[in-house]
C-alpha cells in the first residue's frame, strides 16, 4: 500500500535531513499512529506520501505507483485516491457544508447527478446530515472537522492521511472524531495519521511508529504513545522479523 | 457542470479584482490602438505606393535660354537636339522599359502650371518661356528609372532627367517614421500590459489560495486550475481589444474618410473602414494571444506539485 525504501529527505540550505534513510511499510487497511515530536519528520513523511515533496534519496511506492518517477501532469490523478485532514481544518468559509464536501468532487470532474448522492452520504457518515446548509463558521470545531473528514472520504479514497486531526479540539470532541475514523478504517481505507495526543494513542492500541530526528527509532503493533517495549534496536535482536516490519 | 463551475469562478474573479481588471482593459485598449494605427499607417503607405508609382513619371527636362545648370548653355534646346532625346527614347535599348513618353511644351507646361497654382501668386509671375519643355515618360516598371536617367542626361540640350518617385520617397520616409513610432510606443504598452495582466492573475491566484490549495490537494488538473484564470486575463484583454478596434474604425471612418478625405480631395487614395475591418481580427487576435500567454506564466507558479 505504502512503502518508502531508505527514504532520505534534506530541505535546501538545512544541514540535518528532515528524514534519514527511512524504511517503512503499511499495508492495505492498515491503521498506523504516526507520533514524534515537532520536527521529528511526521509531516515529511505524509507531505512525501502526497507528493508534494520528493525524497532526496530513496524511492516511495504508494498503490503502485513509484511516486519518484511520477510525472506532475499524473500527480493530480494519484492524488484523487487519497484524503487529507488537517489540524486547521481547511474549509472554504463562503461555501456551505454541502458545497465546501461537493467542491472536491466538481473539480475533479465528477457529474451533478453523483455529487447530488455521494455528498448527502458522506454527510450522513459523518453525523452532519441535517446542516448541510450551514456555513462553517456556524459550526463547532469538532462539527468543521467532520466536514473536512467527509470532504476526505467523499471519493472513497484508498488512503486517508490525517496531520494532527484533533490537535485543536477537545477530549470528547476528539474521542468522536476518532472514532469515526476509524469507522472509517473498518470500511477498507488506510488511515495514516500523525498524532501527539498521548490519549489517544494509549487507547486505541493501534500500530505506532515513532520518528526521532527523521528516523523511525520505534514500530510497534499495539503500541501506545511512549515506549512501552524495550527500544526497537533491543526487540531486533529477540524478534528480527518482527522489527523489520 | 464543469463548464458552469469554471465560468463562475472567472466571474468572481472578475468581479473580486475589478479595478485591476479595469486598467487591463485600458491598458490593452490602448496598446493595441497603437497597433492597429500602425498596420493602418503600413496600409495606407502600401496603397499610396501603388497610386502614384503608377502615376509617377521620370520628367527628362529640356534647357530653356535661362538654363546654365546641367549640359545647358543659356540657350534654349535646338529642334535637332530634341528630336535626338526623342530618337534615344524610341531606341531598341530604352524602348523595352518605357510604356509611353509624350513631349509637354512650355505652353503645355505654363498650363498645367497656371492651374496647379491658380490660387497662389506664383502663377502670376510664370511665364512660357521660363519653364521647361519636357519628355514625360511612363515606366514599364519604376524601379528602372536610374538606366534612363544614365542614358539621357549626359545628351546636349538636356538640363536633367528626374525620377519624380524621389518626391514620393521622402512622404513615404515621414509616414514609415510615424508607424514605427507607433509600433514602438505600441511595443511599451504591450509591455505594460503583459506585466499588469500577470499582476492581476497573480492576485486574483493569492485572493483565492484557499481553492487553490484544496483544488490541488483533492487532485484537480492543472488544466482545471489554471483555466478560470486564464480565461479572466483573456476576457479582460478582449475587452480591451475590442474598444481599440472601435477606436480604429472611428477613426478612419471620422478623421480619415470624414476630415482627411474632405480636406486633400482626391489627391491621393486613403485607407478605408474595409481596411479597418481588417484590422479588427489582428488586434483581438495579439490581444488574446498576450493575454493567455502571460496569465499562464503567472498562473504558473501556483500549479507547480
Amino acid at each position: 500500500m505504502i512503502r518508502f525504501d531508505a527514504v532520505t529527505k534534506a530541505y535546501p540550505r538545512t544541514t540535518r535531513p528532515a528524514l534519514n534513510s527511512v524504511d517503512l511499510e503499511i499495508l492495505k487497511g492498515e491503521f498506523v499512529f504516526l507520533v514524534g515530536a515537532s520536527g521529528s519528520g511526521k509531516s515529511t513523511v505524509l507531505r512525501l506520501i502526497l507528493r508534494e515533496e520528493q525524497p532526496t534519496q530513496g524511492a516511495i511506492h504508494v498503490l503502485g505507483h513509484r511516486l519518484t518517477s511520477l510525472t506532475s501532469r499524473k500527480v493530480p490523478y494519484y492524488r484523487r485516491n487519497l484524503g487529507v485532514v488537517f489540524q486547521d481544518f481547511r474549509l472554504l468559509p463562503n461555501k456551505t457544508v454541502f458545497d465546501n464536501v461537493a467542491f472536491t468532487l466538481q473539480v475533479i470532474g465528477k457529474s451533478r447527478g453523483f455529487i447530488q448522492e455521494a455528498v448527502p452520504d458522506a454527510l450522513k457518515m459523518v453525523g452532519l446530515a441535517g446542516k448541510s446548509n450551514r456555513f462553517p463558521h456556524e459550526l463547532s470545531g469538532g462539527e468543521q472537522q467532520r466536514v473536512a473528514i467527509a470532504r476526505a472520504v467523499v471519493n472513497k479514497p484508498a488512503i486517508l492521511l490525517a496531520d494532527e486531526p484533533t490537535g485543536n479540539l477537545d477530549p470528547a470532541t476528539s474521542a468522536g472524531i476518532m472514532t469515526l475514523l476509524e469507522r472509517i478504517n473498518l470500511s477498507g481505507t488506510t488511515v495514516l495519521m500523525a498524532t501527539h495526543d498521548v490519549g489517544i494513542v494509549d487507547q486505541m492500541k493501534r500500530r505506532v511508529i515513532e520518528l526521532i530526528s527523521g528516523q523511525i527509532v520505534r514500530d510497534e503493533r499495539r503500541g501506545g504513545y511512549q515506549t512501552q517495549a524495550v527500544p526497537v534496536q533491543e526487540f531486533a535482536r529477540y524478534a528480527p522479523e518482527e522489527a523489520h516490519r | 457542470m464543469r463548464l458552469g463551475l469554471i465560468l463562475g469562478e472567472v466571474g468572481s474573479g472578475l468581479r473580486r479584482n475589478i479595478s485591476m481588471v479595469i486598467s487591463v482593459v485600458l491598458v490593452t485598449f490602448i496598446s493595441l490602438t497603437f497597433v492597429g494605427a500602425a498596420i493602418l499607417l503600413q496600409m495606407q503607405i502600401g496603397q499610396m505606393k501603388g497610386y502614384w508609382y503608377d502615376r509617377a513619371q521620370v520628367a527628362v527636362y529640356l534647357c530653356t535660354e535661362l538654363d546654365s545648370t546641367g549640359n545647358c548653355t543659356q540657350t534654349a534646346a535646338t529642334q535637332s537636339q530634341i528630336d535626338l532625346v526623342a530618337a534615344q527614347l524610341e531606341s531598341d535599348a530604352l524602348a523595352r522599359y518605357i510604356e509611353r513618353f509624350e513631349f509637354e511644351t512650355s505652353e503645355q507646361a505654363f498650363e498645367n502650371f497656371q492651374a496647379q497654382f491658380s490660387d497662389s501668386p506664383i502663377a502670376s509671375f510664370v511665364t512660357p518661356e521660363t519653364l521647361n519643355e519636357s519628355f514625360r515618360v511612363n515606366l514599364v516598371n519604376p524601379t528602372d528609372a536610374d538606366i534612363l536617367i544614365e542614358s539621357l542626361s549626359g545628351l546636349a540640350g538636356v538640363q536633367n532627367v528626374e525620377d519624380q518617385r524621389g518626391y514620393l520617397d521622402q512622404i513615404f520616409a515621414v509616414l514609415n517614421a510615424a508607424s514605427y513610432t507607433a509600433i514602438g510606443l505600441a511595443a511599451l504598452m504591450l509591455v505594460a500590459a503583459v506585466l499588469l495582466i500577470a499582476t492581476t492573475i497573480r492576485l486574483s491566484a493569492f485572493s483565492r489560495r484557499r481553492e487553490l490549495g484544496i483544488m490541488r490537494l483533492v487532485g484537480a488538473s492543472n488544466r482545471f486550475i489554471q483555466t478560470p484564470f486564464i480565461l479572466e486575463g483573456v476576457i479582460a484583454a478582449f475587452v480591451g481589444s475590442l474598444l481599440a478596434s472601435a477606436a480604429i474604425v472611428a477613426i478612419v471612418q471620422f478623421f480619415v474618410q470624414g476630415y482627411l478625405s474632405t480636406t486633400l480631395q482626391n489627391t491621393t487614395t486613403l485607407v478605408g473602414v474595409s481596411d479597418a475591418v481588417i484590422v479588427v481580427p489582428i488586434l483581438v487576435a495579439v490581444g488574446a494571444l498576450l493575454a493567455a500567454s502571460s496569465a499562464s506564466v503567472a498562473i504558473s507558479r501556483y500549479l507547480k506539485v
